[in-house]
C-alpha cells in the first residue's frame, strides 16, 4: 500500500515537471520571442527592462532561467506582473483557487447525486416511460450550452423575475466567501452550481444507465438473482457498486478538468473570479507570468484529483489493489 | 436410490422467444424430466440444446423480453410456472440454488468470498453477521477450503478456480437447498481439480441430503456423476433414462453417436473416429420431423413428418421412430471396456 | 529413425510480472519433432503448453535456448531472414472466430498468404495461380466452393476450424502447430476436426505438434506424448507407453483423473488433492512433490531431470513408475 503511494507521488512530480518544462519552453525559450518584453509589458523603460533581465536571468543559460522560473513560482512565490501593474501573481492564483473550488465541488456534489439517481432508476424501470424521460431530459442537458443555461438563469433570477418570491433571495452576481457567510456562500454559488452540473448530469446519468445494462448481463449479477436478493439489492450492491468504478474513473477526469480552469465559462458568467478566468485573462494580456503560475497551479491541481481518483479506485476495486497481476 | 416423492418434476416444459414482431422462436419443446429425493440428474447436450435454459426456466430467471414459457414445474408439489418475481425470492437460494460454469465471472468482483456466502444466509434468515460468517467458515472448511477463515476473506480473483468453485458450491449450500442445479460446474476447470469438484457433489447426497440436477455437455462426467441421464437435442429431449442403462444400450440414434464420437481413452485407437456429420440446427432452422434427422444415419420418411412420440425402449424414454416400428439400434460400436 | 525437422533446445520463456516477480512459462523444454509425426502436448492451464508452441514457431520469442528447423538455427533470425522458414511452419488456434477476420471473405482470407508470399519458384502468384489454390484448399478441408465469397459469421465453429485449417494449409507447410484446435468445439464436430486433421496428415505428409488439454483427444492422434506440468516437460514417449502405462506419477494422476464415458461400479475419484500451484513461485526440487502421492524427502530437495529410461521414453522422476 505504501509502495503504492510512493510510486503515485513520484509519477506525479514526474508529470509536474514534464508540464513546467514544456511551458517554460512553449513561452520562453521559443527563438525569436523576447520574454523580457513581454514580462516587462509594453511601453516598458529601460530600468524595467534591465530589472527583469536580471531578476529572471534572461541574460543567462536557459536551465538557470528555468530554475529560477520555478524557484519563483513554488519558493519565494514572488513572481510578479509587470503587465498588471505590478501585482505577485502566486498570490492571485491563490485568491482565485477557492471560487473555482467552491463552484466545482458545489456542482459535483449535484451531479453526483442526480445522475446516480437519475442513470440507476432509468435502469431499473428500462424501456418504460420513465427510463425514456429521463434519457430525454439527460440529452436536452448535455445540449444545452453551459453559458446560454447561465444567461437564462440570470436574466429569470436577476432581472426578469428577481422581485417575485421565487428568486428575491438571489443576490447580486460574485463570490461570498464561505468564511465570511456561510449562507451568503451558498446564496451567491447555488445557481452556478446547477448550471455547471447541468451537462455533466445528462452525460453521467446516460453513462451509468448503459454501464448497469451492460453489467446486468454479467454472470454475477445472475448469481446475486439466483441467491433470492431482491431486485433493488441486486441493482444497487451489485450491480451499481461494479458500475461505480467506471463511474469514478470518468468523476476523476472531468472533476480535475473543471478545477484546473475549465470553469471558465460558469465563472465568466456568474462573475465568479476563478482559476478559469484568470488563466483567460493571462492568455488575452500575454501576462506570461501569470500563464505560468496559472497553468502549473492548474496542472498541479489536476494532478492532485488524478492521484486522488486512483486512491479511491485502490478502494474500489480489489483488482487494482492487487496489482492487476 | 429414487424416492417415492419427486423434488422436482417437470412436463412439457417450453421456452419460446419474441422474433421480430409477431413470430415466435422455440427454444425449448416439450421437456419432461423428474428429479428424486438424493438423486443426481445430468442433462447433457450439445450448445445450443437448450440445457441451460433449462435451468434458468426452473429457476425463473429467464430475462428476455417477450418470452413465453409454458408447461409444468412443480417443485414439492408447487407449481412455478407462472409464479410472480416476489414469491420465487424466497424459493431462490434457499430452496433451489445454483452453481455456474465459470466461478471466476459468478462471484461479484468487488466483494469478498465471505461477505457474498454471508449475503446469501442473511438474505434467507434472520442470524447476525458474526453468525453468518461463523456458518460461512463452517461450509468453506466443509466443501475442502483449506484454511476457511482468511479464505472468507480473500477475494474472488485471488483465489485459484478450484477453490472459488468450492466457495462457490458452499454458496449455494450455505441454506440447506433441497435442489441444486449446477449448470457446467467443472468445464473451466482442470481435469485434476474436476474429478475433486465431481466427488464432491456426489457426497453432497450424502453429507446434505440434496438432489442434484447437473447440467453438462461432458458425456464423461455424466457418466462417472449421475443417477440417470436426459439428453438434449436442439431444445427437444432425446433420450431419457438411468445413466447405466443409457450408456450400455443407448436407445436413440443421437446418444449412441455421440457416445462413438468420443475418442477412448482405454484400448484400441479406432483409425477414424466415428463422427456425426454437419452441425446442431439453430432454433430457426429447426426441422419440423425430428430434429435430428438431418443428421441421422437412420433418416427415413417416417421421421419428417412430426416430432417424434417420446416411447419407452428397455429402460429408457426414447424421443424415436424406429422403437415404434419394431427396429432397435444396433449394439454400440464400440463396446465399453 | 525419420529427419528431425524442428529441434528445441533448453527453450526457455520468461514473462515479467510487476513488483519484480518473474513467471517462467516454459522452463527448459529439449524435444525433437520428427518428419511426419504428430507431436502431443498435454497437461492442465498453466503447464506453459501454448506458450511453447508459440515459442517453437517463434511467434513468441524464447527468453533462452536454440531452436534447429531443417537443419538450420532458426534462434538469431530476424523477422526479414524467418519469412520464408515461416512458411514452412504454421499455427491453427482454437479460438475459430477470434483468428478470422469477420469484415472479409473467406477467399480474401485464404488468398492473403498466397498474395504475400512467392511460390516455390520465387516467384509472386498470378491470380489464376491463387484461384486455383484457393479452389484447392477449400476442397482440402472438406468445405464447398461457395464458402470462399462468405462471410466467417455465416459459419458455425467446426467450419471456422476448417477454414482456420485452409489458411494453415494455403502455403504448403510441411510443419502445423496446433494449439487446442478442438477444445472449443462440440463433441461430435470435434471428432469431424480430429479425423480431418488425421486425414490431411495422410494425404500431405505434416507434421503436428498437437497441443491440447483433452488426453483422449491427443491419444486418439499423436504418435509420441509429451506431457507438461508447471513449464516443463515430465514424460515425453511414444503415446501407448505414455498413456497405457504412465512413468510419471502426474501422466498417471492426470490419467485416472478423465471422467470416461463408461458407467463403472468404481466411480472416478479424485487422484490429486488441490490445484496446481502458482507457476510464479514453483515449489523447491521435483515441482509435482506438493501433490505427488509417491513423493520421497529428496523430491523436495533435488530437481529431477528429463533422462531416458530403458524402453525409450524420457521421464523427469526419481522414481519413475515404469519404463
Amino acid at each position: 500500500m505504501l509502495m503504492t503511494i510512493l510510486r503515485r507521488l513520484g509519477q506525479t512530480l514526474f508529470v509536474l515537471t514534464g508540464i513546467s518544462v514544456l511551458v517554460f519552453g512553449v513561452f520562453f525559450a521559443t527563438p525569436g520571442a523576447d520574454p523580457t518584453a513581454r514580462i516587462a509589458g509594453r511601453n516598458a523603460s529601460p530600468q524595467t527592462m534591465a530589472q527583469v533581465r536580471h531578476e529572471y536571468g534572461f541574460d543567462r543559460p536557459l536551465p538557470v532561467q528555468y530554475a529560477t522560473m520555478m524557484k519563483k513560482l513554488f519558493v519565494t512565490r514572488d513572481l510578479t506582473s509587470y503587465v498588471d501593474r505590478g501585482e505577485k501573481v502566486v498570490p492571485e492564483v491563490f485568491k482565485a483557487a477557492p471560487v473555482t473550488l467552491s463552484l466545482v465541488t458545489g456542482a459535483a456534489i449535484i451531479w453526483v447525486v442526480v445522475s446516480i439517481t437519475m442513470g440507476t432508476l432509468a435502469a431499473a424501470l428500462r424501456g418504460s416511460w420513465v427510463d425514456r424521460g429521463l434519457m430525454m431530459l439527460g440529452l436536452i442537458g448535455i445540449s444545452m450550452p453551459v453559458f446560454w443555461v447561465g444567461q437564462v438563469a440570470n436574466l429569470l433570477s436577476q432581472s426578469r423575475y428577481h422581485d417575485t418570491i421565487v428568486f428575491r433571495w438571489v443576490p447580486a452576481l460574485g463570490y461570498v466567501p464561505f468564511t465570511e457567510s456561510p449562507w451568503g456562500w451558498f446564496k451567491a454559488l447555488v445557481l452556478a452550481w446547477i448550471t455547471l452540473a447541468i451537462l455533466f448530469i445528462g452525460l453521467y446519468s446516460r453513462v451509468l444507465r448503459a454501464d448497469l445494462i451492460a453489467v446486468s448481463g454479467e454472470d454475477f449479477m445472475r448469481t446475486a438473482r439466483a441467491k433470492g436478493l431482491s431486485p433493488t439489492r441486486v441493482l444497487l450492491r451489485h450491480g451499481l457498486r461494479t458500475s461505480l468504478v467506471t463511474f469514478v474513473s470518468l468523476f476523476g477526469m472531468d472533476f480535475a478538468q473543471l478545477v484546473g480552469g475549465g470553469a471558465l465559462l460558469t465563472e465568466v458568467v456568474f462573475g465568479l473570479q476563478g482559476v478559469g478566468r484568470l488563466t483567460y485573462q493571462a492568455l488575452t494580456n500575454l501576462d506570461l507570468p501569470l500563464i505560468m503560475a496559472t497553468v502549473m497551479y492548474s496542472a498541479v491541481f489536476v494532478v492532485i484529483a488524478n492521484a486522488l481518483v486512483d486512491m479511491v479506485y485502490i478502494v474500489l476495486d480489489p483488482r487494482v489493489r492487487d496489482g492487476r497481476a | 436410490m429414487t424416492g417415492v416423492e419427486p423434488i422436482l418434476s417437470v412436463e412439457g416444459l417450453s421456452l419460446a422467444v419474441p422474433r421480430g414482431r409477431t413470430a415466435m422462436l422455440p427454444i425449448l419443446e416439450n421437456v419432461s424430466f423428474s428429479v428424486g429425493q438424493g438423486e443426481i440428474l445430468g442433462i447433457v447436450g450439445e450448445s445450443g440444446s437448450g440445457k441451460s435454459l433449462t435451468a434458468l426456466t426452473i429457476m425463473g430467471l429467464i430475462d428476455i423480453p417477450g418470452a413465453r414459457v409454458t408447461g409444468s414445474v412443480r417443485f414439492r408439489g408447487r407449481e412455478l410456472v407462472g409464479l410472480s418475481q416476489r414469491a420465487f425470492r424466497p424459493l431462490r437460494g434457499r430452496e433451489i440454488a445454483m452453481i455456474f460454469q465459470d466461478p471466476m465471472t459468478a462471484f461479484t468482483p468487488v466483494y469478498t468470498i465471505g461477505w457474498q456466502i454471508d449475503e446469501q444466509i442473511r438474505a434467507h434468515s434472520r442470524v447476525s453477521r458474526a453468525e453468518a460468517r461463523a456458518r460461512t467458515v463452517r461450509l468453506l472448511g466443509d466443501m475442502g477450503v483449506p484454511d476457511p477463515e482468511r479464505a472468507a476473506g480473500r477475494y474472488p480473483h485471488q483465489l485459484s478456480g478450484g477453490l472459488r468453485q468450492r466457495a462457490m458450491i458452499a454458496m449455494a449450500l450455505s441454506c440447506n437447498p433441497s435442489l441444486l442445479i449446477a449448470d457446467e460446474p467443472t468445464t473451466a476447470l482442470d481435469v485434476t481439480v474436476q474429478a475433486q469438484i465431481l466427488e464432491l457433489l456426489r457426497s453432497l447426497r450424502r453429507d446434505y441430503g440434496s438432489s442434484v440436477l447437473l447440467i453438462t455437455h461432458d458425456m464423461g462426467v455424466v457418466a462417472q456423476t449421475c443417477d440417470s441421464t436426459l439428453v438434449l437435442y436442439a431444445g427437444n429431449l432425446a433420450e431419457r433414462g438411468p445413466t447405466e442403462a443409457l450408456f450400455a444400450r443407448p436407445g436413440h440414434p443421437y446418444t449412441a453417436a455421440l457416445l462413438d464420437s468420443i475418442p477412448p481413452l482405454h484400448g484400441v485407437r479406432p483409425s477414424r473416429l466415428p463422427s456425426i456429420g454437419g452441425a446442431p440446427p439453430s432454433p430457426a432452422s429447426r426441422p419440423p420431423g425430428c430434429p435430428f434427422a438431418p443428421r441421422c444415419v437412420h433418416d427415413h420418411p417416417a421421421c419428417h413428418d412430426s416430432r417424434p412420440p417420446v416411447v419407452r425402449e428397455g429402460r429408457q424414454d426414447v424421443a424415436c421412430v424406429l422403437p415404434g416400428e419394431g427396429r432397435s439400434l444396433p449394439l454400440r460400436l464400440r463396446e465399453a471396456v | 529413425m525419420a529427419e528431425t525437422l524442428l529441434s528445441a533446445r533448453s527453450l526457455r520463456k520468461d514473462y515479467r510480472l510487476p513488483r519484480g516477480q518473474r513467471l517462467r512459462a516454459v522452463d527448459d523444454v529439449s524435444l525433437d519433432v520428427h518428419a511426419g509425426e504428430v507431436l502431443g502436448v498435454v497437461g492442465e492451464s498453466g503447464c506453459g503448453k501454448s506458450t511453447l508452441g508459440r515459442c517453437l514457431l517463434r511467434l513468441t520469442e524464447a527468453s533462452a535456448g536454440s531452436l534447429t528447423f531443417e537443419g538450420h538455427d532458426i534462434t538469431g533470425l530476424s523477422e526479414r531472414a524467418l519469412r520464408p522458414v515461416r512458411q514452412r511452419m504454421q499455427m491453427v488456434f482454437q479460438d475459430s472466430y477470434a483468428s478470422l477476420n469477420p469484415r472479409r471473405r473467406i477467399g480474401d482470407l485464404l488468398a492473403e498468404p498466397l498474395r504475400v508470399h512467392p511460390d516455390a519458384h520465387g516467384r509472386r502468384r498470378d491470380m489464376r495461380a491463387i484461384e486455383a489454390r484457393l479452389a484447392e484448399l477449400v476442397d482440402l478441408v472438406g468445405l464447398t466452393p461457395d464458402a470462399l465469397a462468405r462471410y466467417p459469421h455465416e459459419f458455425s465453429g467446426g467450419q471456422r476450424q476448417r477454414i482456420n485449417i485452409a489458411r494453415a494449409l494455403a502455403l504448403s507447410p510441411r510443419l502445423i502447430v496446433a494449439d487446442e484446435p478442438v477444445s472449443a468445439l462440440d463433441v461430435s464436430i470435434q471428432a469431424q476436426i480430429v479425423n480431418l486433421f488425421a486425414d490431411l496428415q495422410a494425404r500431405l505428409g505434416l507434421t503436428y505438434v498437437f497441443i491440447a488439454h483433452d488426453l483422449a483427444v491427443v491419444r486418439q492422434i499423436s504418435t509420441r506424448v509429451a506431457v507438461m506440468y508447471l513449464g516443463a516437460v515430465v514424460e515425453l514417449g511414444a503415446t501407448d507407453d505414455v498413456l497405457h502405462a504412465p512413468a510419471h506419477p502426474y501422466t498417471s494422476a492426470l490419467i485416472a483423473a478423465v471422467p470416461e464415458p463408461v458407467v463403472r461400479a468404481d466411480k472416478l475419484m479424485p487422484s490429486l488433492r488441490g490445484d496446481v500451484p502458482s507457476p510464479v513461485n514453483p515449489p523447491p526440487g521435483c515441482r509435482f512433490h506438493t501433490r505427488c502421492p509417491v513423493a520421497r524427502p529428496v523430491c523436495g530437495q533435488d530437481a529431477p531431470t528429463l533422462r531416458a529410461v530403458p524402453d525409450g521414453r524420457q521421464v523427469a522422476c526419481h522414481f519413475p513408475l515404469a519404463g
